[in-house]
């Protein structure tokens, strides 16, 4: 009673109250309806809400008085290589994940440490990427997934564990880098493991205990639906067994209709003719029932996937105009380099309705309008034994990060990459479990970029509604890395470049409004909240993983300036605010 | 990964619920070949102790880690003439328990002429034949991948380059050091350890 009338005179008399560590005493639980209508001031999961938008509808900062935003605060993670996550916010508890699976909770409004969970990793773990998406908050648990493929409950205000469980085995490649999503009191997610032949899934956890309640597969066995579009017999018939198809991305959720959206990847080895058919659900779009993990739909971008084309990024639900109507639609800027518009039907059927290039693609000759099914460049398919060049590479039109979505301004806003190809040629490689088992080996990849290319990196700007490019930012000396952030305010934010800014645009004309250089490169999508009123704009800055390998491929091809090529590495929270 | 990866809060307030999927990696890969071990799963225990997690040991012949020759020991003339290496574990030629009970035990070998060597690496070598640690000291990855082009030992993940004529010194990306080096011998034809590792196992990551 002493300290609340403490609190009680200390705020009459307009002193500011900060709590001590470890007493935020109020956690307020994570239930279906908060995830299906988040608070504004809140950002309780990866992409903000369950629609996939990264948009806040927070509008404090706006395009009038977003160059005045300061530094609120900083917090160095003591951990480098690439970071992925977002800050996710419920009240006054910020959560980020670090590379190497460390959760660090912080007070949102002063950077003070929480509490810091850190992962039991093997001593002799060994995975392709070592980074983690971010955390998923049910009731009063954060879900963290590991590298050695293990998902944990943990406590929300504590970070005690709770409960582990082991979703994918790291030893023969299926460590989970995705963020999970929690859904009704269930946690999904699905490993990596595309380069690696794994088989894909995707399994959902009972929140409150851990235990498993359903795994799917993304490649049907022989006899389950759409099997038939694997080899049934010959040299290739057991190909499905390790045809990829990893959902390594965290998907979407329709809570009205109450369907999942996930993404799947590539398939594994690389070169499609070594596993002939359609190979369905390979670079392809699933709906899904959340309560049984049944397939309720598909629709697959491209057949017989031989570019390492992943479809893990699941498409943004929204409605757009079409034709004098409102759809029910989905929309995606994939790694294919075509962007998509899709409907979302009722039973969880996906038609399709249009797609166009938003990078230089030479692999499609055709698209049918009707089934938008391509047809191929035969010149453009490696294959085993056969050399092929494409574009764009292995790293797409858009890789990980997210697009964001405005419903204000109708604009989806891409975090674009173009100009650069590859060339590869298939062998038939001995399977290992854990070992790289893609059909080529990584010194034997062949990148470039179009030396003469205007930009590489690039923000779009789309209307979803026309179809029609609105506005678009070029980085001459970059790629685009980063995942975009929209407010109401009518900005968007953005790292993703190799100077390491951070930087603000106009929503509308896409003019840039105000830029700050962090301590890294910035590859972690930005979040905004607010407490008592005020809103913070929040970014992890910390460059590491393909965004790395990339830039250094194309510094060196290209000759680019030290600081260009040589970007510090470091993870770093950054919150941003204006001055009261 | 040579720390001690003991997480001292779950020490002291252990997992409760705690679910455990045994046998998993089986339906993973749909092969029915992977390792399990859930022992390996618990919270701040290192790698099991038994013999087949011991480092190499002197006069440990070397194997295949997969497949059908896993278990035949490996002679010089297994290996091709100027790269590319083979991916190995030790075993105890006595009882023939291989040593894959830890991934840091992982080894490559390579023959090179021996004439290309360098002192150093000659002097650890047997007919050519240079072993190294395949754990990458950036990220502990697999060292997997050979360099046609430059006659490198080649990092799976993240594209080290390192010279297998020098001691596996780094030429390329972005591993801190170079590889540890086990001297080796050659005993009935066979391929032996030797010695010691030249420098500790891993990258410093987890």
């Amino acid at each position: 009673m002493k300290l609340l009338k403490l609190y009680r005179y200390l705020a009459l008399a307009g002193i500011a109250i900060v709590p001590f560590s470890g007493a935020l005493a109020d956690y307020n639980s994570v239930t279906a309806d908060r995830l299906a209508n988040p608070e504004p001031e809140n950002w309780l999961m990866q992409k903000g809400n369950y629609l996939g938008w990264m948009h806040s509808p927070l509008d404090q900062i706006n395009a009038s008085n977003v160059a005045n935003l300061k530094v609120a605060w900083t917090f160095g993670t003591g951990v480098d290589s690439g970071h992925e996550a977002p800050a996710i916010v419920n009240g006054r508890y910020m959560y980020v994940t670090t590379p190497y699976n460390q959760v660090i909770a912080l007070d949102a409004g002063t950077g003070e440490l929480l509490w810091r969970y850190k992962h039991p990793l093997p001593e002799d773990l060994s995975v392709l990427h070592n980074t983690n998406r971010g955390v998923a908050l049910w009731g009063d648990m954060v879900f963290t997934s590991a590298l050695d493929g293990t998902m944990n409950g943990l406590d929300a205000k504590t970070g005690e564990l709770i409960w582990r469980t082991w979703v994918g085995d790291w030893k023969v490649g299926a460590y989970i880098t995705s963020g999970p999503l929690a859904v009704k009191g269930k946690v999904m997610v699905g490993p990596s493991g595309g380069e690696y032949g794994v088989r894909g899934f995707l399994q959902a956890l009972d929140a409150e205990t851990g235990e498993e309640v359903w795994r799917t597969y993304s490649v049907p066995a022989p006899g389950e639906p759409n099997s038939d579009t694997w080899a049934q017999e010959g040299e290739w018939a057991d190909s499905w067994m390790r045809g990829g198809g990893s959902m390594w991305m965290p998907g979407n959720y329709d809570p009205e209709a109450d369907i999942l959206y996930w993404g799947v990847g590539n398939g594994s080895p690389w070169f499609g003719d070594q596993r002939p058919g359609d190979n369905l659900y390979v670079a392809s779009v699933l709906a899904m029932n959340p309560d049984t993990g049944e397939i309720l739909g598909h629709f697959q971008y491209h057949w017989n996937d031989s570019w390492d084309w992943a479809a893990m990024n699941a498409p943004t639900l929204l409605d757009y105009e079409r034709d004098g109507q409102t759809v029910r639609g989905l929309v995606s800027p994939q790694r294919n380099g075509y962007m998509y518009w899709l409907t979302r039907e009722a039973d969880g059927t996906m038609n399709y309705v249009h797609s166009l290039p938003y990078v230089k693609q030479d692999v499609f000759a055709s698209v049918d309008p009707v089934t938008g099914r391509p047809t191929y460049n035969a010149e453009h398919i490696p294959g085993t034994g056969k050399r092929a060049e494409y574009c764009p590479s292995l790293w797409g039109g858009k890789d990980w990060p997210y697009e964001a979505y405005n419903p204000v301004t109708g604009l989806m806003y891409v975090p674009a990459n173009d100009h650069h190809c590859m060339a590869i040629e298939g062998k038939v490689m001995e399977y290992i479990p854990g070992q790289w088992w893609a059909g080529v080996d990584i010194p034997d990849i062949e990148f470039w970029v179009d030396e003469n290319a205007d930009y590489y990196g690039q923000i779009q700007a789309w209307n979803v509604h026309t179809g029609e490019p609105a506005w678009n930012v070029d980085y001459p000396e970059s790629m685009n890395w980063g995942s975009i952030l929209s407010t109401a305010g009518g900005v968007i934010f953005l790292g993703g470049t190799n100077d390491r800014y951070f930087r603000a645009y106009d929503a509308t004309s896409g003019e840039l409004l105000w830029q700050i250089r962090t301590n890294s490169g910035i590859i972690s999508p930005p979040s905004s909240y607010a407490i008592d009123g005020k809103q913070y704009i929040a970014v992890v800055s910390g460059w590491g993983v393909d965004a790395r390998v990339q830039n250094e491929i194309i510094a060196n091809q290209l000759g680019w300036r030290p600081d260009l090529a040589d970007v510090p590495k470091g993870g770093e929270v950054w919150v941003f605010t204006l001055d009261d | 990964m040579t720390q001690a990866t003991t997480e001292p809060g779950a020490e002291r307030r252990p997992a409760t619920r705690r679910t455990v999927l045994g046998g998993l990696a089986v339906a993973v890969c749909g092969c029915g070949t992977a390792q399990w071990a859930p022992a390996r799963a618990e919270d701040g225990e290192d790698a099991a102790a038994g013999p087949d997690a011991l480092p190499p040991q002197i006069g440990d012949r070397f194997t295949y880690i997969y497949g059908e020759k896993m278990g035949d020991v490996i002679r010089p003339e297994d290996l091709p003439l100027g790269g590319d290496q083979k991916l190995v574990y030790p075993m105890d030629p006595t009882t023939g328990t291989i040593r894959d009970g830890s991934r840091l035990n992982m080894m490559l070998l390579v023959r090179l002429d021996p004439d290309t060597l360098d002192e150093e690496t000659r002097a650890a070598a047997a007919e050519g034949v240079v072993a190294y640690s395949a754990v990458c000291t950036h990220h502990g990855c697999p060292v997997s991948m050979w360099s046609k082009r430059a006659g490198t030992l080649y990092c799976s993940c993240h594209g080290t380059e390192y010279d297998p004529k020098a001691t596996a010194r780094v030429v390329a990306g972005p591993a801190p050091r170079r590889l540890p080096m086990m001297p080796v011998g050659i005993e009935d034809g066979e391929i032996v350890v030797a010695g010691q590792f030249t420098s500790w196992v891993g990258s410093q990551n987890t």
